[in-house]
């Protein structure tokens, strides 16, 4: 018989976060404000909080003081992540092209030092239709693309890691809906701090936490019916009759040890806020340790 | 331990090819060895030790005491190390050289950086015609690495470029890029007539003007281009690069008599 360990007055279940290894790669976006950097950013995030249909999972690292960036203005660290080598790189070609080319002042700059390159201005240049200007010095290899509004510039690669972790999670059971958006929003607070790690989701944060399969035909994932409070009495619940809302983090790391210390923070930070205010109960989200290589044990991170 | 160090006896009555003085050449060498090494260009047969007085070391930093512009060829294919010389070097300084770094505090002769692949070149003082340009018959000059000249550099600087950087703090003589293929040539001073001649991409960044541009240039207005920027902040360690791209420059493309792809840009106003 497991049993459950109590810090703070929450419940941390002797459960695991069970993760995949994914292909990760980082890049800045820089523009003339904080304002139009973040704009480039979350339109590049935008539809990317599930590889399941999204195709990618992608979220705001960090913003990056001017100090920080190439170009010696604001900037925003963007991470993305796909299952294989290939859709990444289609993935950034095509929310670069679409998402960062076209906003306001921006630039786009490699994220990510690895051995592994993947094309990042590479992929779009000739939307310059032979006007574009390939310029190499300090090290760094860019291209210039005219547009509209002035010119556009771009390094030409980016790193890729094969080292990459996505799903870890955590499942926040709080006695109602407010008290699990006040935990949610104190965790993702605490890992939008740890870098290397974003949290896709919308917030940061799922609602909608789901199983693999369905009743119906073609369904690769269908609602987490074991969490929902309103089938408590009809299905297999996980949740005790205190339960009344559950909300999900969900976690993507450029490494397994980014993914734990994100995880780590996430889980201290609800501790801390307490069942009054926030969860009764974390648990996470597994498949029974026999999909994914990645065990996060709730246990061996807890505060 | 320290470098290698050739202490010059005296002026060299005759050029000297020093390519054979490169770090991947006198690594593993003895003294002797080393002294033996034939650097004329007559029939007399000068050697190292004939011309030097050797103090042996690493011989991946060396260093010539004195210099003279009858030094030719110095750090020819270079691959890697270091060669510092306290004074003047002659023609061909670092030629076809692909690593490294090669110091000269006086001045280069002709032909410095001719051909260079990679690494790093610097000219304490002033370099002479055709910097980083081709030998007669050679299809491309530059094509990679840095060269840095302190002073003023000569005519038809940067002919036929591929690829790389070139800065040069002072002036450049007349028909500077003549030919450039791409890459970057920047200029602290002025450019004098022809800048640009035929190029067909690359660019040139004149900061103090250029005298007169060829009729085959176009004007294509002020910008403010954030890839100016973004290359002084390349540069941290040469002051006036950082200071003279952060303000307005007009951007001229051409050479529209050749490809037209390239651009020279200078102080707008």
């Amino acid at each position: 018989m497991s049993e459950s360990l109590i810090r703070n007055g929450v419940v941390l279940d002797d459960s695991f976060a069970e993760a995949f290894p994914m292909r990760g790669t980082g890049i800045v976006i820089t523009a003339v404000s904080e304002r139009w950097a973040l704009e480039a950013a979350r339109s590049f995030t935008g539809f990317a909080t599930s590889v399941i249909a999204c195709g990618c999972e992608a979220g705001i690292d960090r913003l990056l003081t001017p100090e920080e960036t190439p170009d010696g203005r604001p900037g925003v660290m963007v991470l993305l992540f796909a299952m294989d080598s290939a859709s990444l790189e289609k993935q950034l070609a095509t929310r670069l092209g679409q998402c960062i080319l076209t906003s306001p002042s921006s630039a786009c700059y490699a994220g990510l030092e690895a051995e592994d390159q993947i094309p990042l201005g590479n992929a779009i240049r000739y939307f310059a239709d032979g006007w574009q200007v390939s310029k190499k010095f300090a090290g760094k290899h860019y291209w210039r693309m005219p547009v509209m509004e002035g010119e556009f510039v771009c390094e030409a690669t980016t790193g890729m890691t094969r080292a990459a972790v996505g799903g870890g999670n955590m499942l926040l059971l709080a006695r109602d809906a407010d008290r699990a958006l006040a935990a949610a929003e104190a965790a993702v607070e605490a890992i939008y701090r740890v870098p290397g790690a974003i949290m896709p989701f919308p917030g940061g944060v799922v609602r909608s936490g789901s199983k693999i399969g369905g009743k119906y035909k073609g369904m690769m994932a269908s609602t987490n019916d074991a969490y929902c409070p309103t089938l408590k009495g009809m299905v297999d619940t996980a949740l005790d009759p205190a339960v009344g809302s559950v909300l999900e983090i969900v976690i993507d790391g450029l490494s397994d040890a980014s993914v734990a210390e994100a995880m780590r923070a996430g889980l201290k930070a609800v501790v801390e806020l307490g069942p009054e205010q926030g969860a009764l109960r974390i648990g996470a989200g597994n498949y029974g340790g026999k999909l994914g290589p990645f065990h996060y044990h709730l246990k061996e991170l807890a505060p | 331990m320290s470098g290698l160090t050739f202490t010059l006896r005296a002026e060299p009555e005759e050029r000297l090819d020093l390519s054979p003085l490169v770090p991947s050449r006198l690594s593993g060498s003895s003294e002797r060895e080393i002294a033996a090494l034939p650097i004329g260009t007559t029939k007399r047969g000068l050697t190292v030790g004939d011309v030097f007085a050797i103090m042996m070391g690493e011989a991946d930093a060396i260093r010539f005491d004195g210099g003279s512009a009858r030094f030719d060829n110095l750090g020819f294919a270079m691959q890697g190390g270091e060669i510092r010389v306290t004074g003047d070097v002659g023609a061909c300084l670092g030629r076809r050289m692909a690593g490294g770094r090669l110091v000269v505090e006086g001045n280069a002769g002709p032909f410095a950086g001719s051909g260079l692949l990679g690494g790093e070149v610097v000219v304490g003082g002033n370099a002479g015609d055709r910097l980083a340009g081709p030998l007669g018959g050679e299809m491309t000059g530059m094509r990679g690495g840095f060269l840095h000249v302190t002073g003023s550099a000569g005519r038809r600087a940067a002919d036929r470029m591929r690829r790389g950087v070139i800065v040069v703090d002072g002036d450049v003589g007349e028909d500077a890029a003549s030919r450039m293929i791409a890459g970057t040539l920047l200029v602290g001073g002025r450019a004098a007539d022809g800048a640009g001649t035929l190029m067909r991409r690359g660019t040139v960044i004149v900061a103090g003007g250029v005298s007169e541009l060829g009729p085959t240039f176009l004007d294509n207005g002020v910008a403010q281009l954030l890839a100016l920027r973004l290359m002084a902040r390349g540069y941290p360690g040469i002051g006036w690069i950082g200071e003279r791209l952060a303000r307005p420059m007009r951007r001229f493309g051409g050479d529209t008599a050749a490809l037209g792809k390239g651009e020279v840009f200078v102080p707008a106003g």
